[in-house]
């Protein structure tokens, strides 16, 4: 998997090598693109605030309908009680590749025995999603200080088939529990945290087809017709990502494409020569 | 790390707007997100009760190197300080009034201090300083009057339990009466806080706590009972969508109807219920249903939800299994109504009724109760249908160096074809 750089970068070289043409052309679209650069968005006031992963909200949700949004790169902490299911929603859009980490600080007073504790992580339609890597159960022993956890999901594809599990854009929800302890260690005060960040994988997974509303709850009911009962915290998960979702229309395969045209035109222009000779011989008198 | 990853991110949307022209992308990026109006709806203020333990136990000095009830107090004294203004906040006792040695009177011994609603703070803090420990503990019937008190509205509801101990006013178990306030069906949570940490509390507790989606947190210190007790209260301030009471039947012929909203219902163990939707053509319907273990429930687990139709013919399927410790199970399905080519309107707007099936496979032990049901959360949603793949790759649209090579050959192939072609013409053209 390649990021939207590297592949610009290996295309801009791919092009120069064949046909400066290709080249130019490629370079002005890369200008352009440039130009446009100076009146973007800047990212969101959170994520802007630099160094480290920025400061996130200090609490998490308790089930699916209270989870705490949190924005992608933000470190988001809870202190919470052993045996509580802290959730979290956080969006992710078509190309990403979500990695969501977490680390748990376990109580200081003496426990009692290991203590299991597990990352999930379930789409906006509470799927439950694989994790290609990381570990998402790990026992910590009975004298460690903190638990890390981490799971990289899937990469987020546009559009799935209906039967398919596959990761769409939209809502995915964070659940961060102990599923395996000694009952006195029970209701013992820890502190956690996570982090979900994102890689771009560019446009090798992109897909045609779209959907047509990301995979947020109430995404049908509260777009056209605002309900009351729709909670703040829930519309801040639906405006989710920096910049709003993707269209879905953009991939680097716009650039290889076009390049590739170009270049078989040139292909074209050079075969077409090959055919005629190096030009009208020069001895022949004009309009012979 | 993340200015690398935004760049990255920039980078594609100033390609974007830059190669395509895409401005209107930018525009978007622009445009604020939907606001996050907390506007209070009349008649949802959250409400909270805290009921707090008075009996003779509190009196033990083992917190801080003071009394239980010294560090409840101060706890509340400092919790009640920082309630957020929309919260309505009442106060409960178990235990205050009656010393003597006589069951009946002991077991009903409940007094609301102070009544939910808007919290004037210096009244609060003298009817708490007036606490003294004294006698029993009555936590179910405590928890019965803590749901009446908080009734009306339909806000979310919380009960924080602070005790010292267990129940002492059996048969009436606490866990059930939690169990049997929560499927009411008022939204009520009941957190609780065990102020001495042995077994038969922390399970007593811990058990309340689960029967209602609530947290067990074992009490050591005062700072931690203050700040935990004030986390609680701060959690029930934020506005969560309320699930509506549906039945499900048995026959999807008999089901309700959902519109899109969000559901709650009880399904008792490897029972299953039906629910009914109707779909327009070009819609796409989201479903997503979590079924609670709100009791000790058999190691391993698992929820079924199927879409089928009228005629029975499953349609799409979401399906998960587990096992362990969990709060719930979930899963959830999409189906997308392909749109119906016809030239009669009606029959072009006619909506399927498309047959929703939550069943779960929980199992318990016999000395569990199977009443009332595991709760059961259903989120129905209807979106326009998505715009379907007519190829696998964006737009049809290729990719790589097999594709640059392919495309050079396929050029050079035909610039020579041309080129002969040409040729050919010139040279026809020439000897006529």
């Amino acid at each position: 998997m390649w990021s939207v750089r590297n592949v610009t970068a290996r295309a801009v070289r791919a092009a120069g090598l064949l046909a400066s043409a290709a080249a130019l052309a490629f370079a002005g679209g890369v200008a352009g693109a440039g130009a446009a650069v100076a009146d973007s968005p800047s990212p969101s006031a959170g994520a802007s605030e630099g160094g480290d992963a920025a400061k996130g909200p200090t609490e998490a949700g308790t089930s699916f309908r209270t989870a705490t949004p949190i924005a992608l790169d933000q470190r988001a902490t809870a202190s919470a009680s052993t045996g509580d299911y802290l959730y979290w929603v956080l969006p992710a859009d078509t190309g990403q590749r979500v990695t969501v980490k977490a680390k748990v600080t376990l109580p200081e007073t003496a426990r009692h025995g290991a203590a299991t504790w597990q990352l999930d992580v379930y789409d906006g339609l509470r799927r439950r999603q694989a994790c290609q890597y990381g570990v998402t159960t790990k026992a910590a022993a009975k004298d460690a200080g903190t638990v890390e956890l981490s799971c990289t999901l899937r990469t987020v594809r546009g559009w799935a088939e209906q039967w398919a599990n596959d990761p769409l854009p939209g809502n995915y929800y964070i659940r961060l529990t102990v599923v395996g302890l000694s009952q006195e260690d029970l209701g013992q005060p820890v502190q956690t945290e996570v982090v979900a960040s994102a890689t771009d994988t560019g446009g090798a997974q992109a897909v045609d087809g779209k959907l047509s509303a990301p995979l947020v709850p109430g995404a049908g009911t509260a777009s056209p017709t605002p309900q009351p009962s729709a909670s703040a915290q829930q519309q801040a998960a639906e405006g989710a990502p920096d910049g709003g979702w993707s269209s879905g229309r953009w991939s680097d395969r716009w650039v290889w494409t076009a390049v590739g045209g170009v270049l078989a035109a040139l292909a074209g222009v050079g075969g077409y020569r090959m055919t005629r000779g190096s030009g009208r011989p020069a001895h022949l008198p004009p309009g012979a | 790390m993340i200015t690398r990853t935004i760049s990255k991110r920039i980078t594609r949307r100033r390609l974007a707007a830059g190669v395509c022209g895409l401005l209107a992308a930018m525009t978007v990026g622009l445009s604020p997100t939907p606001a996050s109006a907390g506007e209070p709806v009349p008649g949802a203020a959250p409400k909270v009760e805290l009921t707090l333990d008075v009996s003779g136990s509190m009196r033990a000095r083992d917190i801080d190197g003071q009394s239980r009830m010294a560090a409840a107090k101060q706890a509340f004294n400092e919790v009640l300080d920082a309630v957020p203004k929309d919260v309505q906040l009442g106060i409960r006792t178990l235990g205050a009034t009656y010393p003597g040695d006589d069951r009946q009177v002991g077991c009903k011994d409940t007094k609301l201090l102070y009544p939910v609603g808007p919290l004037d703070r210096t009244e609060a803090k003298t009817a708490v300083a007036t606490l003294a420990p004294t006698g029993w503990t009555p936590i179910g019937p405590a928890l019965q009057a803590a749901a009446e008190d908080l009734k009306g509205g339909d806000g979310q509801r919380r009960i924080v339990l602070i005790t010292d101990g267990e129940d002492t006013c059996q048969p009436l178990d606490p866990c059930q009466v939690a169990r049997d306030i929560a499927a009411q069906g008022i939204h009520l949570t009941v957190d609780t806080l065990g102020l001495l940490p042995d077994a038969k509390t922390r399970s007593q507790l811990s058990c309340i706590a689960e029967a209602t989606g609530g947290t067990y947190t074992s009490v050591q210190h005062t700072n931690q009972l203050r700040d935990r007790v004030h986390q609680l209260v701060d959690r029930t301030a934020h506005r969560v969508a309320t699930p509506v009471k549906v039945q499900g039947a048995a026959e999807c012929a008999s089901a309700p109807e959902l519109k899109p909203g969000l559901y709650n219902d009880r399904e008792k163990f490897a029972e299953h219920r039906w629910y009914r939707v109707d779909v327009k053509p070009g819609q796409e319907l989201r479903a997503s249903v979590s079924i609670g273990a709100d009791r000790a429930v058999n190691n391993d687990y698992g929820v079924l939800l199927r879409a089928s139709t009228q005629h029975g013919r499953e349609i799409v399927r979401g399906s998960e299994a587990g096992d362990g410790r969990t709060d719930v199970v979930s899963t959830g399905l999409r189906y997308a109504k392909s749109e119906v080519a016809s030239s009669d309107d009606a029959a072009k707007d006619a909506p399927e009724t498309v047959c929703l099936q939550v069943s779960n496979s929980f199992a318990a032990g016999p000395s569990v109760k199977t009443e009332p049901g595991l709760p059961v959360e259903l989120a129905v949603d209807l979106v326009d249908g998505p715009h379907n793949a007519s190829d696998v790759a964006s737009f049809g649209l290729g990719r790589g160096w097999w594709l640059l090579g392919a495309l050079v050959v396929a050029g050079f192939l035909g610039g020579l074809v041309w080129g002969w072609i040409s040729r050919w013409r010139i040279t026809v053209w020439r000897t006529n």
